[in-house]
C-alpha cells in the first residue's frame, strides 16, 4: 500500500450553463463548430464555466480531511471526481485502495422492494460482496433498529426510516477510503450523533476519510486537516482550526450598506482586546462593535444582538434597551457606535451573530443583519451542548 | 473488464431487482413472461393462416411451431432493446450519486429479459413435447444460437442506453424501430419466400439466428453455418465497438444525464 491514499493533481473541471444539447438538431451545429475549431480547444465557450481550477492536494493513508467552502465552491464536484462519478476535464485523480461513499445513501433504495431486499441491493451498489452482506446482515439490521419492518416495502417507510436503513448499510462497508458528503444534515439529533460517532470509529480504525460539510463543528471535531475551496480553487490547506478561522473571517468581510432603510447596521466588528478576531477560547471576553448609520432622522433606536448555534437555536440575545442603556437618536448621515462586551462561556462550536435595530414602542424593526459574523469557540475540554460550566473531576 | 468481475454481485443483484420489481404487485406475476410472447405467437399464427389461405393449402402444426420458435426470441429482442434504451436514464440517481461500472445497467436489463426468455422456453418445450415435435441432438444448437443473440443484444444495449442518455431521440428511434422491425425480420414469414433476394433479409443479423432456431428445433436440421458465422461476427463486432464507445463516453454520464 502506498503512503498516499488519494492524489488530485492540477485538476480542472468545466461545466456548461443552461441546457446541454438535448436533441440531434442542437448537436449537429455544435459538432460542426467543434470540428472547425479543430477539436482540442481548452478555452471556455460563452456558456461554460470552470467549476474547479488547478485543484491539487494529496491525502495520506489514515488521514481525515475536511473540505469546506461556500455553496458553489466546488466541494461536491471534488467528491464526484474522487469517487469516479465524473472525470476531470484536465489533470488527474488517483485513488489507491477501495473507495466507498456516503453520498445520499437513500439513492440506491428501491421503493418496491422490502427492507431486507434493499439491504442486499444497496450493499452491492456500495461495492460489497453478497457473502459479506450475509455475514453482517444481523449487525446491519440491529444498527438500523428496523427489525420489525424488514419485510415491508421501503415505499411505506418514513423518511427517517429510509435514512436509517441507508446509513446502516453504508456504515458496514469497510473501504480503505471513505468519502462523506453532508450526510450529517439528514435525520434527527440521535441519528446525527450516531453518524458522528460512527465516523469517529472509522477514523480510529485507520481509514482515510474525506469529509465535506457545512457543519463546521463536526469538521473541526473529526478532521485535523482542512481544505478551503473558493470558487473552484484551493484557497487554504492546512490545520483544520486555522482554515476554519480563515473561512469564517472571509464570510464576515462584507461591508453592510443599505441606502433604502431609515437606519441600518453599517458595520459589525468582533474583537478580542484591540484586534479583530473570530476565534475564541471558552471563557474569553469578546467585544462586538456595531456601527449604525442613518439615512433619515430617527429616534429611540435600540441595538439588539443575538447568537445562534449551528442549527439555528438562539443561544443568547439582548439589546441596549433591555440592558438599561437607552436608545439612539440619529440625524440623517450620522453614524453611531455601540459596543457590547460578551463573556463567551460557551461550549465548543460555531455561533452566528445577528444584529438588529428596533424601535420597541412602535414595534418596528429597521434592520436585521444575520449572520453579521460567525464566531468559533474552542475549548480543550470535550464539553457538549451550548453552555460551558467548566467541569472538573474532583479527586 | 476486471472491474466488471469485481462487481459481478452487483450485476446479479441488479438483474434480480429488475426481474423482481417487474412482477411485484401484479396478479399474474411471472406468467407475463409467457403471456407477452404468446400474444406475438397469436399474431404470427393469424398471419400464417392468411398466407396458407392465399396459397390455398391448409395450415399444419409445423407452421405454428416455426412461428412460436421465432416469436419467443423476437419478443426477447424487442423487450431488450426497449428496456436497455431506458436502463441508464431510469437509474439516474444511481448514475449521478454512486460510482460503479455503468455497463451493469444495460447488462442487467438484457439479463432480466433473458430470464423471461428462459421461462417462455420452458413452457414452449412442454407444449412441443405434448404436441410431438420430437427431439434430436440438433437441439444443442439452441445454446450457441441464443448466445449469439445475447451478445448482439448486449452490444446494441450498450449503444442505445448510452445514446439515449445523451439524446432522448434515441429512445424514440428505438421505439419506432422495434415496432416496425418485425416487417424486416422473418418472424411471421420465411426468408426463403423471397427466393433470390433472401440474402437481403439475412443481412439482418437476427434473421439467421431465428431461422437457425426454427431449423434445429422444428425440422431437426443444422443451421446454415455461413449465415450463423456472419451473425456471430456482426454480434461480436457490435458488442466490442459499443463497449469501447460506452467506456469512452462513460465519464461524462453524470453531468449529461
Amino acid at each position: 500500500m502506498p503512503e498516499i491514499a488519494l492524489g488530485v493533481h492540477h485538476v480542472y473541471k468545466k461545466f456548461r450553463k443552461g441546457e446541454v444539447y438535448d436533441t440531434l438538431r442542437d448537436l449537429i451545429p455544435s459538432l460542426v463548430t467543434r470540428v472547425m475549431r479543430n477539436g482540442s480547444n481548452p478555452a471556455l465557450s460563452n456558456r461554460e464555466f470552470w467549476a474547479l481550477q488547478d485543484v491539487t492536494f494529496e491525502v495520506k493513508r489514515g488521514e481525515a480531511v475536511g473540505i469546506i467552502g461556500h455553496n458553489g465552491a466546488g466541494k461536491s464536484t471534488v467528491l464526484k471526481l474522487l469517487t469516479g462519478i465524473m472525470g476531470p476535464t484536465t489533470g488527474n485523480v488517483c485513488v489507491h485502495g477501495s473507495l466507498s461513499s456516503l453520498i445520499e445513501i437513500g439513492a440506491g433504495l428501491h421503493p418496491d422492494l422490502t427492507g431486507r431486499e434493499n439491504i442486499y441491493l444497496i450493499g452491492t451498489v456500495l461495492g460489497m460482496r453478497r457473502h459479506q452482506i450475509k455475514r453482517k446482515f444481523d449487525e446491519i439490521v440491529a444498527f438500523s433498529e428496523l427489525e420489525e419492518f424488514l419485510d415491508t416495502p421501503v415505499k411505506r417507510y418514513s423518511s427517517g426510516m429510509h435514512a436509517r436503513l441507508g446509513f446502516s448499510v453504508a456504515a458496514h462497508v469497510e473501504p480503505d477510503v471513505l468519502v462523506v458528503d453532508e450526510v450529517l444534515s439528514v435525520g434527527d439529533y440521535v441519528f446525527q450523533s450516531k453518524c458522528i460517532q460512527h465516523m469517529k470509529d472509522i477514523i480510529r480504525r485507520g481509514a482515510t476519510v474525506v469529509f465535506v460539510s457545512h457543519h463546521l463543528k463536526a469538521v473541526a471535531d473529526l478532521c485535523h486537516r482542512c481544505i478551503l475551496l473558493d470558487r473552484g480553487r484551493v484557497l487554504k490547506d492546512g490545520d483544520a482550526n486555522l482554515v476554519i478561522r480563515e473561512y469564517l473571517a472571509r464570510g464576515a468581510e462584507k461591508t453592510l450598506e443599505d441606502t433604502d432603510k431609515e437606519v441600518y447596521v453599517s458595520r459589525v466588528v468582533v474583537r478580542s482586546g484591540d484586534r479583530e478576531c473570530l476565534r475564541f477560547d471558552a471563557g474569553d471576553v469578546s467585544i462586538v462593535d456595531v456601527e449604525v448609520g442613518a439615512n433619515s432622522a430617527c429616534s429611540k433606536v435600540a441595538v439588539a444582538i443575538h447568537l445562534r448555534d449551528e442549527v439555528g437555536l438562539e443561544v443568547f440575545s439582548t439589546s441596549t434597551e433591555r440592558l438599561g442603556k437607552g436608545t439612539l437618536t440619529l440625524k440623517p448621515g450620522e453614524r453611531a457606535h455601540v459596543r457590547f462586551r460578551l463573556h463567551l462561556h460557551l461550549a465548543r462550536g460555531t455561533y452566528h451573530l445577528g444584529v438588529a435595530l428596533y424601535r420597541y414602542d412602535i414595534e418596528k424593526r429597521y434592520d436585521l443583519k444575520f449572520p453579521s459574523a460567525s464566531l468559533y469557540v474552542g475549548d480543550v475540554r470535550d464539553v457538549r451542548g451550548i453552555a460551558n460550566l467548566y467541569p472538573e473531576v474532583l479527586e | 473488464m476486471n472491474e466488471l468481475l469485481r462487481y459481478r454481485d452487483l450485476l446479479w443483484m441488479m438483474t434480480w431487482r429488475d426481474i423482481r420489481i417487474k412482477y411485484k404487485q401484479s396478479i399474474l406475476g411471472v406468467m407475463w413472461a409467457v403471456l407477452m410472447p404468446a400474444i406475438i405467437v397469436g399474431a404470427g399464427i393469424l398471419v400464417k393462416f392468411a398466407l396458407a389461405r392465399l396459397s390455398a393449402r391448409s395450415m399444419d402444426l409445423q407452421d405454428v411451431a416455426t412461428v412460436s420458435v421465432k416469436a419467443i426470441p423476437w419478443a426477447f429482442v424487442v423487450a431488450s432493446l426497449r428496456f436497455t434504451s431506458t436502463s441508464l436514464i431510469s437509474n439516474a440517481t444511481l448514475v449521478t450519486k454512486i460510482y460503479m461500472p455503468r455497463e451493469i445497467f444495460p447488462l442487467a436489463a438484457v439479463a432480466s429479459q433473458l430470464f423471461d426468455l428462459t421461462v417462455a422456453c420452458v413452457v414452449l418445450t412442454a407444449i412441443f413435447s405434448a404436441a410431438g415435435i420430437g427431439a434430436s441432438w440438433q437441439l444443442l444448437w439452441i445454446l450457441p444460437l441464443v448466445g449469439v443473440l445475447v451478445i448482439l443484444m448486449v452490444g446494441l444495449g450498450l449503444l442505445v442506453s448510452s445514446g439515449s442518455l445523451f439524446f432522448r431521440d434515441v429512445k424514440y428511434i428505438v421505439e419506432v424501430l422495434v415496432t416496425f422491425a418485425i416487417f424486416f425480420t422473418p418472424v411471421f414469414y420465411d426468408s426463403e419466400m423471397f427466393g433470390e433476394q433472401a440474402f437481403l433479409l439475412k443481412l439482418n443479423p437476427v434473421t439467421p439466428i431465428l431461422e437457425g432456431l426454427s431449423r434445429t428445433v422444428v425440422f431437426h436440421r443444422p443451421p446454415e453455418i455461413f449465415w450463423i458465422s456472419y451473425s456471430f461476427i456482426v454480434a461480436v463486432a457490435t458488442c466490442g465497438a459499443s463497449y469501447l464507445l460506452f467506456k469512452k463516453v462513460e465519464p461524462s454520464f453524470a453531468e449529461c444525464i
